[in-house]
Parts: structure tokens; C-alpha cells; sequence
């Protein structure tokens, strides 16, 4: 087996907000093709990092490398259209705008053209937002603004998705069709950092992990290897 | 001061009906217009726009120049239309975008500061006295005549191109992928820059679009009114007690308050001429006091 390429690379970064360190040092790697779970406590700097990866956090040091460019500083639409999509974590829809719009908005090209998500598709892979197309996105229940918030990053045809607690507080029938609709885009070969702070969603799903504590790395390796080892996982996960 | 007998007679009179309502219509029409701009301006990116009035001045001067230059009217109004939406991409992008986040009395002061640099530039490009286009030549044909009224036909015009743009700027804010994008960017400016949108050309291209409906109302008026720099005052004062009667944000409000407005001004003349401005106050400060979300405005939450 060759060695996998990094597509994402991760060099001692440090964000702040104001006057607050909130990352420090943070290095890893994502790999092509791979997912990797960005784990951690409450406020450990999950939402922070993908924050800062996607440029609507500025780092103050460090560098971020994309496809092997340093991407430090460039804005978030940049990034999108460098093939990076963000699914935020308290899911971001336009509440005014209906489903389909909320969609619409979001279509472009992903690099070289490739366009595999259309509207069309879109709702046969979320069968359950088809029937709501015209309704308002903010009448949606939390699960169904999740699958949106999903379904208008797909929109944009991105080659790494950064999932920003996919599966915080939904039923679990919802999160059984969010885990689901990531094993499918798994099939597709795209890549996908899930943040979590439950390694359980993430076992099924992904290749490597990486645990986060007050914004520094605590480990980097397989997830496989995470699970067997109970010191980092009583400490520094919840339960 | 109050001449109730002439005001009653005019409404007694076909031909006083139609002339006046004629020139209601068209001082209407305008207004609507312009407030169109503000209301576009304000609704979606929530800045109030004291500049507007010198929008529809530039518009003004350059239909004047680009009818000499030309001797097509309908290309001068395209031209007051775009020489404003130029003037207002610059003046979002260098100026008005870096206070969208202060608060009114910053905006007020940019926007102060430039409706005086512009007057003071049309002074200097088109001197301070007052220019005159008279009707333009397309349009010098007999009136109508309507139930004995007379009815010049460039106030037709003027009237229905004034409705039809500012009903089709409405409908490309709500219906396009345009206007959806830039109400999104208004709503979650991140948000929409993370699905790959440059949030800010879009901010600059609708305060362009507002700016060119006062241009494009100002090119209209150019036949019918004289031109003098600072002629931007009246009509932004006019067009924000449209928007406050006809509810903040509210189109269909707006056209409501700006047709009160336009026949409170033609009738006005006829029957309280010196209280014409006191009664148009009169009704805001009623509307305000009554009714203060305006007409058809939506309550305000928070
Ligand atoms: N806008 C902000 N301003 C100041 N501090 C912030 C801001 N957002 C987050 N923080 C702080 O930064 C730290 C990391 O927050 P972050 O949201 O990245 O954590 P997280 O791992 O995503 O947590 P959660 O699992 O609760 O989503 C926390 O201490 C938080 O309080
Ligand atoms: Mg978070």
C-alpha cells in the first residue's frame, strides 16, 4: 500500500478569540479519501478548528496547507471554492428562505467541474427533505435542518466536508440516517472530518482520530487504536 | 390660507380632477421610485441610505448631458440609471461598507459628507445655476385629452416606467437566485460566504441597484423639474416619510404612501398651497403616532 496523501495539513496553528488562546500548537494531518474524527470535550476547540481550516477563524501563527498550498488568511469563499465544505454545528440554515432555496444557493461547480450533486439527487439522497422543498427551512425540527445543513453542503460539490457535530442532540433515528448518508459519501471517495465528542457515532465511520483537550492534540492515531486505550478515552471523552 | 371652494370645485370639475390627479400621479410615481431604492437598500442590508437624494441628482445631471450629447431621451434615462449605480458601487465599496456595522449617526455622517461633495462636484462640473431639459423630443406631441383634462403623454410615460422598474427590482429581490443570495448574505454573511459566495460584491451590486432606481428617477424628473445641485434634499426627505408612512421595508407601503403623497401635493396646490410640506409632515407624525410600523409595515420585534 502506497502512503496516503495528506490533503489536509495542520502546522502548529494558533487561533484566538480576542484576547483568549483557544488553540495552541494544534498539528494533524487528513488523509485522501480517509475520515478522521476530531474529538473532545465541550469547548475542547472542535468547532474552533474547523473554524479556523475553513477561514472564518484567522490563525495568528502556524500555517494551514491544502493540496499542499498555504492557505493561511484566505476567506472562507475561497476555500469553498478550493473543494472545502463546512457543515456547521448549530447547522446555519436561512430560516426565511425554503428548503429549495437554501439549496439553490448553495450550487456551484465542485473543482474541474465536477457537478455529481444536483437538486435532483439531492432529494433522492434526503428522501426526507423531498416533500418539504417549498416549506420555510426555519419550520424544519433540528434533525431535518440537519440533514439540510448537510444536503446544501453536498450542494457545493466538495471534495473534503468538515461535520461539525452532526449527530449533537437528535433523535436517534435521525442520527442513525446522518450515520447512513456519511458511509454513503464515504462510497464516493471524498474525504470528511467529523467533529464529535462521542467516539461511539464515529467507530463505524471513520479511519483515524484525533483527540483535542483545551485546544491542544492529546492523540493522533487510528480510531481503532483509541478505542483500546482507556486512558485517553476516560479522560479526555465523554461517555 | 385654506381654500376649501377651490378644492372643492377642482373635485367637482372633471377636467381639475384629471389635471391634478395627472400630476399627482407623476410626483407619486417618482417617489415610489425613489423610495423603492431606500426601501431595497434598508430591507435587505439594513443601512439607511441619507445619501439616496444625491443618487437621484447624479442621475438627474447625467440624463441632462446625455440628452444634449445624444438627443435620445430614452438612452439619457438608461444613462442617469447607470451613472448612479456606478457612482453608488464606489460609494458602498469605498465608503458606506466599512460603517455597516456602526451605528446610525456614523452612517449619517458618511453619508452627509458625501451628498456635499457631490453637490459641491455638480457645482463644479455643471455650475450652480439652474439648468432646464424641457420635455424631450420623443415627447413633444399634443397632450391628451381625458374628460377635458390635460394630460401631457411623457407623464405617462414617466408614470408607468417608474412602476414597472420598481415592481421588477421587487421581484428580482424576492424571486432571482440573485435576490435570494443577497437576503441570505443580509440574514448570515458567513454562513453564505462559506458555501463559496463573495458576500461583499453582492452587498455593493444591490446598493447599486438601489442607487440606480434613484437615477433612474431623477433622469425622469430632469424634464419636468429644474436641476440645481442640493435638489437631492427634498425628494430624500419626501421619500422617507413615503417609506415611515408606508411601513419600514414595505413595498406594496410604499406605494401606498407615495400616491398619498403625490395627490396630498397636487390637490395640496389647489386647496391649502402654503400647508402642502405641513400636511405631508402632519400625516407622518399621525402615522407615527397611531400607527407607528406605518401602514402596511410589519411590526417591529425587539
Ligand atoms: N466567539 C467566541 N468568543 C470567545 N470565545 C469563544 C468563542 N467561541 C468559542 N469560544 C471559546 O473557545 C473555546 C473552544 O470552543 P469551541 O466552540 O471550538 O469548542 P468545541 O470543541 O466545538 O465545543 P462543543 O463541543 O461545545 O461544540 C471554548 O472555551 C469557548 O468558550
Ligand atoms: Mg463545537
Amino acid at each position: 500500500m502506497s502512503t496516503p496523501q495528506p490533503v489536509l495539513e495542520l502546522d502548529r496553528i494558533n487561533a484566538f478569540y480576542g484576547a483568549s488562546h483557544i488553540l495552541f500548537d494544534m498539528s494533524f494531518q487528513v488523509y485522501k479519501g480517509r475520515t478522521l474524527a476530531l474529538l473532545g470535550r465541550n469547548g475542547a476547540g472542535k468547532s474552533t478548528t474547523m473554524k479556523a481550516i475553513m477561514g472564518v477563524v484567522p490563525i495568528r501563527s502556524g500555517e494551514i496547507r491544502h493540496e499542499g498550498r498555504r492557505v493561511n488568511g484566505a476567506a472562507p469563499h475561497v476555500m469553498a471554492h478550493r473543494g472545502i465544505g463546512l457543515v456547521p454545528e448549530d447547522r446555519q440554515i436561512f430560516p426565511r428562505h425554503t428548503v429549495d432555496d437554501n439549496l439553490r444557493i448553495a450550487a456551484k461547480p465542485g473543482l474541474s467541474g465536477r457537478a455529481d450533486w444536483t437538486l435532483d439527487n439531492i432529494y433522492d439522497a434526503f428522501p426526507i427533505l423531498a416533500p418539504m422543498r417549498g416549506r420555510n427551512a426555519g419550520m424544519m425540527s433540528g434533525g431535518e435542518q440537519q440533514l439540510l445543513s448537510m444536503a446544501r453542503c453536498l450542494m457545493g460539490n466538495p471534495d473534503l466536508i468538515l461535520l461539525d457535530e452532526p449527530s449533537e442532540g437528535l433523535a436517534p433515528i435521525i442520527v442513525q440516517e446522518i450515520g447512513r448518508l456519511i458511509r454513503k459519501l464515504r462510497g464516493t471517495g471524498v474525504t470528511i472530518v467529523i467533529a464529535e465528542q462521542n467516539m461511539h457515532f464515529c467507530l463505524g465511520i471513520s479511519e483515524d482520530a484525533v483527540v483535542i483537550d483545551k485546544g491542544q492534540i492529546v492523540y493522533r492515531g487510528t480510531i481503532e487504536d483509541l478505542r483500546g486505550n482507556e486512558e485517553i478515552t476516560s479522560r479526555y471523552l465523554a461517555i | 390660507m385654506l381654500n376649501i371652494d377651490a378644492l372643492m370645485n377642482c373635485f367637482g370639475n372633471s377636467a381639475c380632477l384629471v389635471t391634478q390627479s395627472a400630476t399627482g400621479l407623476i410626483i407619486g410615481m417618482l417617489l415610489f421610485l425613489v423610495a423603492s431604492g431606500v426601501t431595497l437598500i434598508f430591507g435587505v442590508l439594513h443601512v439607511v441610505n441619507f445619501a439616496h437624494g444625491a443618487f437621484y441628482m447624479i442621475g438627474a445631471y447625467a440624463a441632462y448631458s446625455a440628452y444634449g450629447v445624444t438627443g435620445n431621451y430614452y438612452l439619457s434615462v438608461l444613462a442617469g440609471a447607470v451613472a448612479a449605480a456606478i457612482v453608488g458601487v464606489l460609494f458602498e465599496r469605498l465608503a458606506i461598507s466599512r460603517v455597516y456595522k456602526e451605528n446610525l449617526l456614523m452612517q449619517l455622517l458618511v453619508c452627509y459628507a458625501f451628498v456635499l461633495i457631490c453637490d459641491d462636484a455638480v457645482k463644479i462640473i455643471w455650475g450652480a445655476e439652474y439648468l432646464a431639459m424641457g420635455i424631450p423630443s420623443e415627447f413633444r406631441v399634443p397632450p391628451l385629452r381625458i374628460a377635458g383634462g390635460v394630460v401631457p403623454p411623457f407623464y405617462l410615460f414617466l408614470a408607468g416606467s417608474a412602476l414597472a422598474v420598481a415592481i421588477l427590482s421587487v421581484i428580482l429581490i424576492r424571486y432571482s437566485r440573485f435576490g435570494k443570495i443577497v437576503r441570505a448574505a443580509a440574514e448570515n454573511a458567513t454562513m453564505v460566504s462559506v458555501l463559496g459566495i463573495r458576500v461583499p460584491l453582492y452587498f455593493a451590486a444591490l446598493f447599486g441597484l438601489g442607487c440606480a432606481l434613484a437615477g433612474m428617477a431623477g433622469a425622469l424628473a430632469a424634464p419636468v423639474r429644474s436641476l440645481t445641485p442640493g435638489m437631492g434634499l427634498s425628494i430624500l426627505i419626501e421619500s422617507f416619510i413615503v417609506t415611515v408612512i408606508g411601513g419600514m421595508g414595505s413595498i406594496p407601503g410604499a406605494l401606498l404612501a407615495a400616491i398619498l403623497l403625490g395627490f396630498t401635493r397636487s390637490f395640496g396646490s389647489v386647496g391649502f398651497p402654503l400647508f402642502v410640506d405641513g400636511a405631508m409632515f402632519l400625516m407622518m407624525v399621525v402615522i407615527l403616532v397611531f400607527r407607528p410600523q406605518g401602514l402596511l409595515g410589519e411590526r417591529m420585534v425587539r
